[in-house]
């Protein structure tokens, strides 16, 4: 095995490039796990940890530029304005210790189901911006994740950023754990109310072999907000509004029984995690909407 | 490869490292740093627990590579690293009455420790009852005594969630609140 | 610093004068918060090998053929061992049968057995090389629950047993059966007005103690070998180690490193055996440490077992009888499977009165992964079931199911199932009142000015509820475990006590082989022999085999036992002492011949409190050392017909009140407090105490909702050996745990004390059942619960 140190971007896109199966760290959550349990032996590790520009963010006018290795901690601390679904993510991922070293480029490279931060991301609407000595490219969050913990970087690419809408209407996230911390999800879901757009958009960890998107749900939620005239009478939505979303949520899984839990299950749990979190989200829009009203 | 790094203010080096080893295992094996525990080495328990560049991280996930230039504190240096703190902040105009109290009558014994200056969350944790097989404990100390850096009011709720990654098999972590909210009440009693 | 293999030495300190009853603090304390306390992993020595072992993939298959070649052959390989390289013809060992290879012979029976070891001079060195010895298995079906260990044409786990149990044993594939008949069950069925019949299941439970298994074998220039262990009983694990190393038990010394917790679970041999026999091979010292995969395969667990429970009450709640049948799963070895046993079916009763019984336990040979010794020891799961009948009685009957418990609750005096009295405090039914006497934890605590504390909730930080869905369930439960070896066990302890003078001071020495695993025994010692003593400074020596056994630091034990021989030994030094004062100074003080004389603050007092003469000057010039065993009253076999038989020596009562709040809707749960009452006889450390019963507690929490070894029933394959599968509770899960010690002293125990470990580990986990029970209606009859149990989607 080979450790390289690569000082800058373009250090480690070059020894990308000359070695193709190297294996970047930077929070080490997932590879030293590999390599403690003798599961992986990589022959290059690349540390991407001494490369600054990844652990800084930039707010821009519509989006934020999160760099790949921005510490969980960082994003809770920092970021719950523009990013409040993946600063909530964020707060479950692991531990304290892990999200003070991990980031969503780990989480993105690993593509595993059960990331913490891919329903958020697909809730909020994000590119990630991967680069390779052939040059730069941005992948629509939506086509990132390609299969069981596999994307669609090529194997001479790195993810160098996130870039993710900044909410212009409430987020949520919640997650099922069968303990209350330091917990991998059983499921997931991630919600993201887009009042400028009149949208809704859906995120599902761990109930299908990628992360996904409820569209299904999500257009059935469109049109009953659009019909009801939701958006601007900021009327509660009706539980039969909420029920069928929640199990357009379920049936958008396709999750398999494992030791964690039941495919059942999952289904099931997803479908209350919907419910909950249009409840939530949409609580609060009416509460922002009557704020903004009683303003005006 | 080689490794330099900087443990508990002191400049270490570490020679013919495997490029797979974890800073834990180089502090526990090749550094003769052996109070981070090795419980998991999977990020799940905490026990490994020190502080890089101030931020406590699971040692047994940051390869020896990546702390090369760092710097690192572990439970050895606790105490020396909260005797800084309280002397940076203006707490510490030379040794106060109580310590010179508790402290004058004693050597170091080496065998047993006694007589070693204890960092006040170490201390709390002996007054406490926090301690069993102590297996966690070194983990915990450096968890715990950040979170007080970080937060010295904390709610039980707060010292839960600050000490979430770090199990604990023997105590049920009632006595682990306990020390930490008694660290917690000396320090802001000054004492 | 000790790090290089040189066992800590503990003095306790001058600042803390306590004896017995108070809560002095841990001698150990400071190295382990300093982190200078030398636990087994963190041995060195100069030039040392790291050891490695290969455990097979299969759960049940004939090795065909071992290549060791290519490891061999590698640079930084000293040794590559399998069967075939044993020193001796002695090849097997084990706690009570001695069925377990030590390595893989002609067939592995588990997945993760131990196929063959190397040594190298790196731990990934040994790892390479470990993963190049090529092994050829022939896969066979697996052993895996009792309809196909017991089937007529089941492959037998174990071919030509020739053990004790052997000829008693209905079917081969069971390790041990023991029956218990007492009274006439048809007949007291008859008055029963109402039934009841559960089937139960309890999971296979991992004691995961944080410090992984590991050790430093150092060869000796005599051909010998030191051996630098985290055990829970020195003597025993040598007496298993010897005859397969070859060589004579003189030549096998043992140090008790840091233990890093155990709760039964280095009760069995890991790896003691195999760094020796690298050592020996290769000449040099041998570490070996286990990474968490490997200790989930490299100890015995809980047992998992299935319990068929009947009992019947009168109309007014009398019980009046019970049938019950419990299968253990043994796994592929014995290991402590014989005496779990004899522990399930003793106490399946529970502390309840009950004359008329019909019993049946058995442990199973399968193909599974060895379960032995945990935290309550057959108790436990019985306990499980028991309480919940007694919650399914107490609602059939419209009765509370706290007084219905007091109502049937045994005393001093109850004869129990086995036909032994109960001759010492049984305070069952005011444990049962302590424990519901409690304040009530308040309600919706996750309420806060600025919304839902999520932390306060089931979900915790993953955010699931803002109080959707949750509702509160209070439950309790209460059970009876032994303390100490039963059925005839020569359940005895060692120690050697020395008093001597030191810099002017009078200092007392204790050594014992205790295993110190946490539980604060090195405490309790100090204290006894200030008691016993009179005086401040005592110096704990490191537990070793340079002095006798002092049995295994489980069953509750230690204090009882151990603690009893230091007493023994102190009061036998004390006379010694007393001897000396009497020849030097018995001429100055008609009272040296004629008072009553005891030894506090460091002089020599009569019983009325007059100063005879200070230690320091009746010690000068002379040291006073008594080594001796010492042994609780003994207990007799049971009988493997009829099960009666005196065989326990003491009983422990401990009684919970669970209250937890239920996301019914996503099956998630948050206990919110724990409340126990026990009975300790007598607190030596207050403080430990409660250290005990809040940490026995809480492992029983963790087979309540989370904690589960997931074996899969197609190939006996363990499904989640690691931290990230296998949960323990956080500091988050965890309630708060109030207290209650009630001190009733046992006279036939030293100082009245009452061993304590383990029983609050037993009514832990049904109380949370019943509170959970008691949130959503369901009947939940396995442990632990799931989500999926409490959402129907199992």
């Amino acid at each position: 095995m080979d450790f390289l140190r690569p000082a800058s971007w373009e250090e480690a896109l070059a020894a990308k490039a000359e070695h193709p199966t190297a294996v970047p760290i930077a929070g080490g959550t997932d590879v030293m796990v590999e390599i403690n349990f003798d599961h992986r032996r990589p022959d290059y590790l690349m540390d991407l940890n001494r490369i600054g520009d990844l652990s800084e963010w930039e707010a821009g006018e519509d989006t934020v530029r999160l760099g790949a290795s921005v510490p969980y901690t960082k994003i809770m601390e920092n970021l719950r304005t523009e990013l409040p679904g993946l600063a909530l993510a964020s707060h479950t991922v692991a531990s304290p210790q892990i999200r003070n070293r991990g980031g969503v480029g780990g989480n993105l490279g690993t593509a595993s189901p059960a990331g913490d931060a891919h329903p958020a991301l697909l809730a909020a609407g994000a590119e990630v911006e991967v680069e390779s000595v052939r040059g730069a490219r941005r992948i629509p969050i939506d086509e990132f994740y390609t299969g069981v913990k596999r994307n669609a970087l090529a194997p001479d690419e790195l993810i160098r950023a996130v870039h993710i809408k900044k909410a212009d209407g409430p987020q949520q996230f919640s997650k099922v754990g069968t303990r209350n911390a330091m917990v991998i999800a059983v499921c997931a879901f991630g919600l993201a109310l887009h009042p400028e757009t009149r949208t809704v958009r859906t995120g599902i960890g761990s109930a299908a072999p990628t992360p996904v998107r409820a569209k299904a749900a999500e257009e059935f939620l469109n049109a009953a907000l659009e019909e009801g005239g939701f958006w601007d009478n900021g009327k509660i939505i009706t539980p039969s509004v909420a029920k069928q979303f929640a199990d357009l949520c379920s049936a958008a899984c396709n999750p398999i029984d494992d030791v964690r839990g039941t495919a059942s299950y999952r289904r099931h749990a997803v479908g209350v995690l919907a419910r909950r979190t249009l409840t939530w989200t949409w609580e609060s829009y009416r509460g922002t909407r009557r704020a903004s009203e009683g303003a005006a | 490869m080689r490794v330099n790094f900087t443990v508990n203010g002191r400049p270490q080096e570490a020679d013919d490292v495997w490029e797979g080893e974890s800073l834990l295992y180089v502090l526990r094996e090749r550094l003769g740093l052996p109070g981070s525990k090795n419980a998991c080495e999977q990020g799940e328990c905490g026990s490994c627990t020190v502080r890089l560049d101030g931020v406590p991280v699971c040692s047994c996930l940051v390869a020896a590579g990546q702390a090369q230039g760092r710097d690192i504190v572990t439970v050895e240096g606790l105490a020396d690293f909260a005797k800084q703190r309280s002397c940076g902040t203006g707490a510490c105009g030379g040794t106060s009455l109580d310590e010179a109290k508790r402290w004058q009558a004693e050597g170091t014994d080496s065998q047993t420790g006694e007589g070693t200056e204890l960092a006040p969350i170490q201390q709390a944790f002996i007054d406490a009852g926090a301690v069993q097989c102590g297996f966690c404990t070194p983990g915990l100390l450096v968890a715990a005594d950040e979170m007080l850096e970080r937060n010295p009011n904390p709610t039980d709720a707060d010292i839960r969630e600050a000490l979430s990654g770090n199990l604990c098999r023997c105590t049920g972590y009632e006595k682990i609140m306990d020390a930490v909210r008694l660290a917690a009440a000396r320090q802001s009693e000054g004492v | 610093m000790a790090a290089n293999g040189a066992p800590t030495t503990i003095t306790q300190g001058s600042q803390t004068k306590g004896g017995i009853g108070e809560s002095t603090l841990r001698p150990d304390g400071t190295l382990k918060v300093t982190g200078e306390f030398a636990y087994s992993s963190d041995m060195w020595h100069e030039d040392m090998l790291w050891g490695q072992i290969l455990r097979s993939t299969v759960a049940h298959a004939e090795i065909v053929s071992i290549d060791t070649s290519e490891a061999l052959a590698m640079a930084g390989v000293y040794a590559v061992m399998t069967y075939d390289d044993l020193p001796t013809e002695v090849r097997h060992y084990g706690l009570e049968l001695q069925d377990t290879p030590v390595l893989a012979h002609g067939k592995v029976r588990h997945h993760g057995e131990p196929v063959a070891l190397v040594a190298a001079d790196h731990p990934e060195t040994a790892r390479r090389a470990a993963a190049k010895i090529k092994v050829e298995y022939r896969e066979l079906p697996v052993i895996t629950d009792e309809a196909s260990a017991l089937a007529p044409d089941a492959i037998l786990v174990h071919e030509g047993r020739k053990d004790e149990y052997a000829e008693i044993v209905p079917h081969q594939n069971i390790v041990h059966r023991q029956p218990i008949v007492r009274g006439d069950v048809a007949e007291a069925r008859k008055r029963a007005d109402v039934i009841v019949e559960g089937e139960y299941y309890f999971g296979m439970q991992d004691q995961a103690f944080l410090g992984p298994e590991s050790g430093l074998a150092v060869p000796e220039e005599d051909g010998g070998v030191h051996l630098y262990i985290a055990t829970q009983w020195l003597h025993k694990d040598l007496e298993q180690m010897a005859p397969v190393l070859g060589l004579p038990k003189d030549k096998v010394r043992m140090t008790l490193s840091g233990v890093g917790g155990a709760f039964g679970g280095r009760e069995d041999i890991s790896m003691q055996i195999h760094a020796c026999l690298l050592a020996l091979r290769t000449g040099k010292p041998v570490k070996i440490v286990y990474n968490r995969f490997e200790s989930f395969f490299g100890h015995v667990h809980r047992h998992p077992a299935k319990l068929h429970y009947e009992h019947g009450a009168t109309k007014d709640g009398k019980l009046t009888h019970m049938k019950c049948r419990i299968v253990l799963d043994g796994g592929a070895y014995a290991s402590a499977s014989p005496a779990v046993v004899g522990n399930a079916s003793s106490l399946s009763v529970g502390p309840y009165v009950i004359d008329d019984v019909d019993i049946e336990a058995i442990a199973l040979y399968s193909n599974n992964p060895p379960c032995g010794a945990m935290r309550g020891f057959g108790a436990v799961q019985a306990c499980f079931a028991y309480e919940a009948q007694m919650d399914k009685l107490a609602k059939k009957l419209g009765m509370d199911p706290v007084e219905f418990r007091q109502l049937n609750a045994m005393e001093q005096g109850t004869i129990m199932p086995t036909g032994q009295p109960v001759d010492s405090p049984a305070p069952v039914a005011e444990l049962l009142r302590r424990v519901k006497a409690m304040p009530m934890p308040p309600e919706r605590q996750w309420e806060s000015s600025e919304g839902a504390d999520v932390r306060q909730l089931p979900g915790g930080l993953s955010n699931t509820t803002h109080g959707e869905g949750v509702v509160r369930g209070v439950g309790y439960a209460v059970g009876i475990k032994n303390v100490g070896f039963s059925e005839g066990f020569d359940d005895y302890s060692t120690a050697k006590v020395r008093m001597e003078v030191v810099g002017g001071e009078p200092v007392a020495t204790v050594h014992t082989a205790m295993a110190e695993v946490g539980q604060g025994g090195v405490t309790v010692h100090a204290q006894i022999a200030r008691t016993e003593l009179g005086v401040t400074q005592v110096t704990i020596h490191p537990a070793d085999t340079q002095v006798g056994s002092a049995g295994s630091t489980s069953a509750s034990r230690q204090t009882y036992v151990t603690g009893g021989a230091v007493k023994n030994a102190c009061e036998l030094v004390r006379e010694k002492v007393l001897e000396i004062g009497r020849r030097k100074f018995g001429s100055y003080h008609p009272a040296w011949a004629t008072a009553e004389l005891l030894l506090e603050g460091g002089k020599v007092v009569t019983d009325g409190g007059e100063v005879l003469a200070d230690l320091v000057d009746v010690l000068e010039g002379e040291s006073v050392e008594v080594e001796e065993e010492w042994r609780h009253r003994p207990t007799e076999a049971f009988d493997l017909r009829t099960g009666q038989g005196n065989g326990h020596v003491q009983y422990s009562f401990a009684a919970h009140r669970a209250v937890v709040e239920v996301d019914t809707e996503l099956g998630l749960v948050k206990v919110i407090e724990l409340a126990c009452a026990q009975d300790v006889g007598k607190a030596l450390n207050p403080l430990s105490v409660i250290g005990q019963i809040q940490g026995g507690t809480i492992q029983g929490m963790g087979i309540a909702v989370m904690e589960e070894i997931v074996v899969d029933p197609e190939t006996a394959k363990v499904r989640n050996p690691s931290f990230t599968d296998y949960l323990l509770p956080t500091i988050l899960d965890t309630p708060t745990i109030p207290v209650d010690v009630l001190e009733l002293a046992d006279e036939h125990a030293p100082y009245g004390l009452r061993g304590i470990g383990e029983a609050p580990t037993l009514s832990s986990t049904p109380a949370v059942l019943a509170a959970i029970r008691n949130a959503t209606g369901l009947a939940l009859d396995r442990t632990p619960v799931r989500p999926e149990h409490l959402t129907g989607t199992a």
